[in-house]
């Protein structure tokens, strides 16, 4: 077995310059948003915010310059999302677009599907939603049943997505289909494809989250026909592919800045001056930031490298997301406070919606059981 | 890593697989110095990695020493390696030098403090220290305290002091881990050597708590290998336990408190070289301090009876971080410690502080 390694990373001087430029933007951009609204961070979704940073050119920043992009490093770009992330930022948008769509067509795409979809992905434009989970299909990835048949220069898809975030105010989605009935080996016979969302065959239903907000959705195919040359990537394919999009995403910093905006109201709560108790709580919400930082760019080291870091990029997600949701609980258990909603202090709104935002953050992109699944493996135990 | 780092980390670690054995740890439980081992690192370099060539030391800088510290607590190494490392540090920082043999670290409370007076043309030691590490056994003790007229610097007009061991008064006391944890009484003690250097008061429990902390990072990657090796050949069920996932999810949890006290302490090292370890020192030993009560908790649990008896040698790691956690500095003292300077500083310098350079 091995101990997995983490070795420290400096940013490069230009990723320094940048982030003092982002600050400036983020400044303007941003002003005196109320906490209750930065703790929305990518779950917010603003068009107009992701249009300003397109027109920065920070989208993509990372692509080709013939597809818009900057062509700039990788610890630039984490640079770009910490700060947007620490700030708040409404980057709910463009999210998956530009974190998780282009870069699948930039490895597995076509240089048409590139030069059609990416340059309106880079202005903040076109926004992507993500089909991979079923009814009866969700840690289970590999068990989905949406059948994309092929049937004329083309497939024809039938069957159910849940949980698709954002499904009813984006123009398509990667969607995993089967495109095999493959006996005993369900990982086969899998197939990404891009889906215009507005197809005839596409039913677009939301599905309420407990708070009351509608992001999820429930998407219906029924006969909706896709086009041959929107396949992404080789057909049964579809498997490697998506455990590569997975792993790339997982060891990022939106995996353990999710509360940091309670965690800047409960400083602000407590003053300068704080009591012993709140002083420590404090300085080890603090200790896990700080150390979380370092691991999440350690991994994002080993990826501008070229390095394979998908073992370390899970322990990265599960000591992450463990921490971003611990964030409520240590603030319920220092003080008397009820969470809110409408009224109380901006520490009580906070409260009041990461509460019932922290569930999610160990179910989003892979569970926790799925991740320490993963961890477990690398340790040799499986 | 530098070329140094590397090298003393591959040296170190091979002496320490040679040397440092179950019986060796045992016998220094009773009380035995493990001599050979001592001289070994002292012939090999390793127990002055900052002090200059031309000195006899490394010439490295703290983030070559972490290796180090870091298989030291690996190993379960029993002696003095990491307070000899501060202490030859220390020395160098008041331009004074390094004497060989076995050194410690005095006081290592924050609240504690020495007091140094003038004596005709040198200087007395004053004032007591509590637990000191391995305080009988070392050739000097290296103090950091508070100098009669010494002028005030930036760093708090303290003063650092070579004294013989011989010259104190000691009370013998050990940890949970039986290293010894003497006190050690100076009433007048006359120093080898003083000068003035530029150190806070606690520079002591500063400098310790970031070794103990590399120190618990080693021994939480010791608890890892030896769960997932156990796990991997105890065989219940018909089935070695490696195969529930009721193991596997815990020991998956550990890897990650494992890698999270790793990172902690390393980047606490590096700070050191920047001179401004303070804050990212706090955050180590609260990180591996959290990290050591929940991962010998795994580590116990998954290897279960056998690991709580005195022959397996599971023990030697979790007494120490049992111990460790609280040296020089418990995990709630350093978390206020850094909380305080966090709430001063106001919610909006929290980021731009935590991604300074």
């Amino acid at each position: 077995m091995s101990v997995f390694h983490f070795e420290l990373r400096d940013l490069p001087p230009e990723a320094e310059a940048f982030r003092d430029e982002v600050r400036a933007f983020l400044r303007e951009t941003m002003g005196t948003r109320a906490p209750v609204r930065r703790a929305r961070s990518w779950g917010g979704f603003d068009p107009e915010f992701s249009k300003r940073l397109g027109a920065r050119g920070w989208i993509g920043l990372t692509w080709p310059k013939r597809y818009g992009g900057q062509e700039r490093s990788f610890l630039e770009r984490y640079v770009l999302l910490e700060e947007l992330l620490a700030a708040g930022a409404p980057a709910g948008a463009h999210w998956v677009a530009e974190r998780q769509s282009g870069p699948l067509l930039l490895r597995f795409g076509t240089e048409a599907q590139r030069e059609r979809f990416l340059p309106a992905i880079v202005r903040g434009e076109s926004y992507f939603a993500i089909g991979m989970s079923e009814p009866d299909s969700g840690s289970d990835l590999a068990s989905i049943r949406t059948r994309a048949m092929r049937k004329d220069g083309g497939y024809v898809v039938n069957g159910t997505k849940v949980w698709t975030s954002n499904a009813h105010r984006s123009q398509h989605a990667i969607a995993l289909f089967r495109t095999a009935v493959v006996p005993d080996k369900k990982h086969e016979g899998l197939s990404q494809f891009l889906v215009d969302l507005r197809s005839p065959g596409v039913t677009i239903r939301p599905i309420i989250d407990l708070a009351g907000s509608h992001h999820f959705n429930e998407v219906v195919f029924q006969d909706v026909f896709v086009p041959e040359d929107m396949r992404v990537g080789g057909e049964g394919d579809g498997w490697k592919q998506v455990t590569t999009e997975l792993a790339f995403e997982r060891s990022g910093p939106e995996r353990y800045l999710s509360s940091i905006a309670l965690i800047l109201a409960l400083i602000d709560h407590v003053g300068a001056d704080p009591d012993p108790r709140a002083a420590e709580v404090v300085g080890r919400l603090a200790t896990q930031l700080m150390t979380l930082r370092q691991m999440s760019l350690s991994v994002a080291g080993m990826l501008q490298a070229g390095q394979n870091p998908n073992l370390e990029a899970a322990v990265v997600k599960d000591v992450g997301t463990t921490f971003e949701q611990s964030v409520p609980e240590v603030v319920h258990a220092l003080m008397d406070l009820e969470p809110t909603i409408d009224s109380g202090s901006d520490l009580q709104q906070t409260l009041g919606y990461l509460v019932q935002r922290a569930p999610s953050f160990s179910l989003r992109g892979g569970t926790r059981e799925v991740l320490r699944g993963i961890i477990a493996r690398g340790l040799g135990l499986r | 890593m530098s070329d140094l780092g590397r090298l003393l980390s591959d040296t170190v670690t091979r002496l320490f697989n040679d040397l440092v054995t179950k019986e060796l740890i045992e016998s220094a439980e009773k009380g035995v110095w493990p001599d050979k081992l001592w001289r070994a690192l002292e012939e090999g370099g390793l127990t002055l990695p900052l002090v200059s060539e031309s000195s006899g030391g490394a010439g490295g800088v703290w983030a070559d020493a972490h290796t180090v510290v870091r298989a030291a607590g690996k190993h379960a190494a029993p002696l003095p390696l990491a307070e000899t490392i501060v202490a030859g540090w220390l020395l160098g920082q008041a331009g004074l030098d390094v004497p060989l043999g076995p050194l410690t670290i005095a006081p290592g409370h924050r609240d504690e403090r020495l007091r140094l007076e003038r004596a005709g043309s040198g200087w007395r030691l004053h004032g007591t220290a509590a637990r000191v590490p391995w305080g009988a056994a070392v050739g000097h003790v290296v103090v950091v305290a508070e100098g009669e007229g010494a002028t005030p610097t930036a760093g708090g007009g303290t003063m650092v002091a070579l004294v013989a061991r011989g010259a104190a008064a000691v009370t013998a006391d050990r940890n949970l881990a039986l290293e010894p944890r003497d006190t050690l009484a100076f009433d007048g003690a006359p120093a080898e050597a003083a000068a003035p250097a530029r150190l806070a008061a606690d520079a002591v429990a500063l400098y310790g708590a970031m070794v103990r902390s590399a120190q618990m990072a080693g021994a939480l990657e010791s608890l890892l290998e030896q769960s997932v090796r156990y796990a991997t050949e105890r065989k219940q069920f018909g089935r070695p336990i490696g195969n529930f996932q009721a193991i596997q999810h815990n020991l998956a949890l550990l890897a990650g408190h494992v890698a999270a006290a790793g990172i902690a302490a390393e980047q606490a090292f590096v700070a050191a070289d920047r001179g401004e370890p303070r804050l990212p020192v706090a955050a180590a030993k609260v990180r591996a301090g959290e990290a050591a009560g929940l991962g010998a908790g795994i580590a116990h649990q998954v290897h279960g009876a056998i690991g709580f008896t005195y022959e397996h040698s599971l023990h030697f790691a979790t007494r120490r971080l049992w111990s460790w956690r609280a040296e020089f500095g418990s995990e709630s003292q350093w978390a206020q410690a850094l909380g305080r300077t966090v709430a001063a500083r106001g919610a909006e310098r929290l980021w731009p502080d935590l991604t300074a350079r």
